[in-house]
């Protein structure tokens, strides 16, 4: 009956988040008085599992799961809770996890709650804290079913490194056609970029800035902290930048370690997109805009100058603690 | 082809979050409510194929009387007619069920639901109305083409983005992309008298067991002050950001 994860990975590494998921079903299991069990797949090398929690590892290996699909990986996550005889299921809020956790659910007759933000309140009767209401508010969830899946809230846990090895068993679940009734024609994935999705750190720009041609200090801004860039609503509109860079409540969700606000004023809607992360700032020329009602620290300026000064100043720090 | 939009009645973004009865339920005093953010966008594309392919749109939303203006709403944005499944909507599986009855007795084509509501997060209801009725699933589409009987979808992946082709019948988590902000409507005078005479109708809910419960509710802790750095001492910002917050 052991608390299951599924461990999600990119060209066969894990993903952070998949060793955040391992170090809080480690907690969750030990308050359950069991193990943890990982499913992966096409994952080349497992033992990292093994530092951060995870007592054994489902290894599935098959061509046919290159591509995601999500009707066969939650067919194959099913059928590792199935033979585990677990009782918690734990998946991250990754698009690709969030596209599965609700067909799982429905497969393992589970209540499902998404968004979980901690560790379970109580575990009989099984009591969640969940974020609603785009960041304005929490709420506790009991689920009542015999087995349990949960969609763990990114970042809002951490890395907590256990020692240990993972034991890991090759499985290989009975996969059907009906499983890959969606056929993936092509994938348009960049290269060689910090996604939002992916990073710890985010640096954002708005109307603020003025014109599209003066993005390139956000670049280099992003470039010194290894972060993503991103963009408010009405830059995308605007088309100053892609709209893959559109963050806030319509746009792309973020939940970074650090989020740079430049420009922005930070409308409610935007706010509602970013509030998860944990440590905010904002560069603003109007001490009055909104953001820093929400933000940990600002600096009251012109963008234009303070950008470029905290790029060298970056630039100085990272020479020195390099 | 006959297109179901899935539509929650949602408190604007802008509305206050306040809990009330020691906790145990969201305080609807003054809250304004509109159609969830996400489905608009389906309803949106489900009346472009309404204008372009004769596509017959139905909105469905499961709820007590009160949400009754959002659906008129999306009925003067041009659905042909309405369901309301006259039931709190208690959770996401729940809601899920409630909507597979619905697709079940009106033989839909293609539903739209949004990929996740703005009131609870919870981004269920697609995919499990999906699984609960054996159809095809796509989540976070940000396109939608249908030929036939076949539909090309385009999905958001972390870091781009996805060609998929599924057999109908389909159903979508929508959101922004699906349509752009610029092609949403507002209702005009015609739709509005219009959607009054269009046909709403109720329909009572099947028995469901609950699997989950929300028992309380929280509001954030407050929030401490925003630490105001000079410009002329970026040297602090990095220091705090590397002492304190610990970020870098």
């Amino acid at each position: 009956m052991s608390v299951l994860i599924y461990a999600e990975s990119a060209e066969g590494k894990f993903k952070k988040v998949a060793l955040e998921l391992a170090s809080y079903a480690k907690k969750v299991a030990e308050s359950l008085g069991t193990t943890v069990t990982a499913v992966t797949i096409n994952a080349s090398d497992v033992s990292e599992l093994g530092n951060y929690g995870v007592d054994k590892v489902l290894k599935v290996s098959n061509d046919k799961l290159n591509k995601f699909s999500a009707k066969a990986y939650a067919d194959v996550i099913k059928q590792a809770a199935q033979k585990e005889g677990a009782k918690v299921v734990v998946l991250s809020s990754t698009t690709d996890s969030l596209y599965l956790a609700p067909i799982v659910a429905v497969n393992l007759e589970a209540g499902f709650a998404s968004n979980v933000v901690a560790l379970p309140i109580s575990t009989s009767p099984f009591q969640v804290k969940r974020n609603a209401f785009s960041t304005k508010g929490f709420n506790v969830t009991e689920i009542s079913s015999d087995v349990k899946v949960l969609a763990l809230a990114k970042n809002s846990f951490g890395l907590v490194e256990a020692s240990g090895a993972a034991a890991a068993e090759d499985f290989a679940p009975a996969l059907n056609d009906a499983d890959f009734a969606i056929v993936v024609e092509s994938v348009e994935k960049v290269t060689g970029k910090v996604t939002i999705a992916d990073a710890e750190i985010v640096v954002s720009a708005g109307r603020g800035l003025k014109g599209p041609e003066n993005w390139g200090m956000i670049e280099e801004l992003a470039a010194v902290l290894g972060a993503a860039t991103a963009c408010s609503k009405p830059v995308s509109d605007l088309d100053w930048r892609p709209h893959s860079e559109h963050v806030g409540q319509t746009g792309k969700p973020v939940a970074a370690n650090l989020y740079i606000a430049v420009g922005i004023s930070g409308a409610i809607q935007h706010i509602a997109g970013i509030n998860s992360s944990k440590v905010k700032v904002v560069i603003n020329t109007d001490p009055e805009a909104p953001f820093f009602k929400v933000a940990d620290y600002g600096v009251v300026g012109d963008a234009f100058q303070v950008v470029p000064a905290l790029i060298e100043k970056l630039k100085e720090f990272k020479a020195k603690n390099a | 082809m006959k297109i179901l939009v899935c539509i929650s009645h949602v408190p604007d973004t802008t509305s206050k979050i306040n809990f009330t009865n020691g906790d145990t339920e969201f305080d609807t005093n003054g809250v304004q409510f509109v159609i969830n953010p996400n489905d608009e966008f389906g309803l949106t594309r489900a009346i472009w194929f309404k204008e372009k392919q004769g596509a017959h749109v139905t909105v469905v939303n499961v709820g007590g009387a009160d949400t009754e203006a959002t659906i008129r709403k999306a009925l003067a944005i041009g659905a042909d007619e309405a369901i309301r499944v006259n039931a709190n909507p208690t959770d996401g599986f729940f809601v899920a069920k409630q909507l597979a009855e619905v697709v079940k007795n009106g033989g839909y084509d293609l539903v739209i639901a949004g990929k996740e509501s703005l009131d609870y997060n919870g981004g269920m209801v697609p995919g499990m109305l999906a699984t609960i009725l054996g159809y095809n699933f796509v989540n976070s589409c940000v396109g939608i083409e249908v030929e036939g009987n076949t539909a090309k979808v385009t999905r958001e992946i972390d870091g781009g983005k996805e060609i998929l082709s599924a057999g109908l019948p389909l159903v979508v988590g929508g959101q922004k992309g699906i349509v752009e902000e610029k092609d949403l409507r507002i209702p005009n005078m015609r739709g509005i008298m219009t959607a009054r005479t269009k046909a709403l109708n109720v329909v009572e809910p099947t028995g469901v067991e609950a699997l989950t419960k929300v028992v309380k509710y929280e509001s954030p802790a407050p929030k401490s002050a925003c630490k105001i750095v000079s410009a002329d001492n970026l040297d602090e910002l990095v220091n705090l950001l590397h002492n304190e917050a610990k970020v870098i």
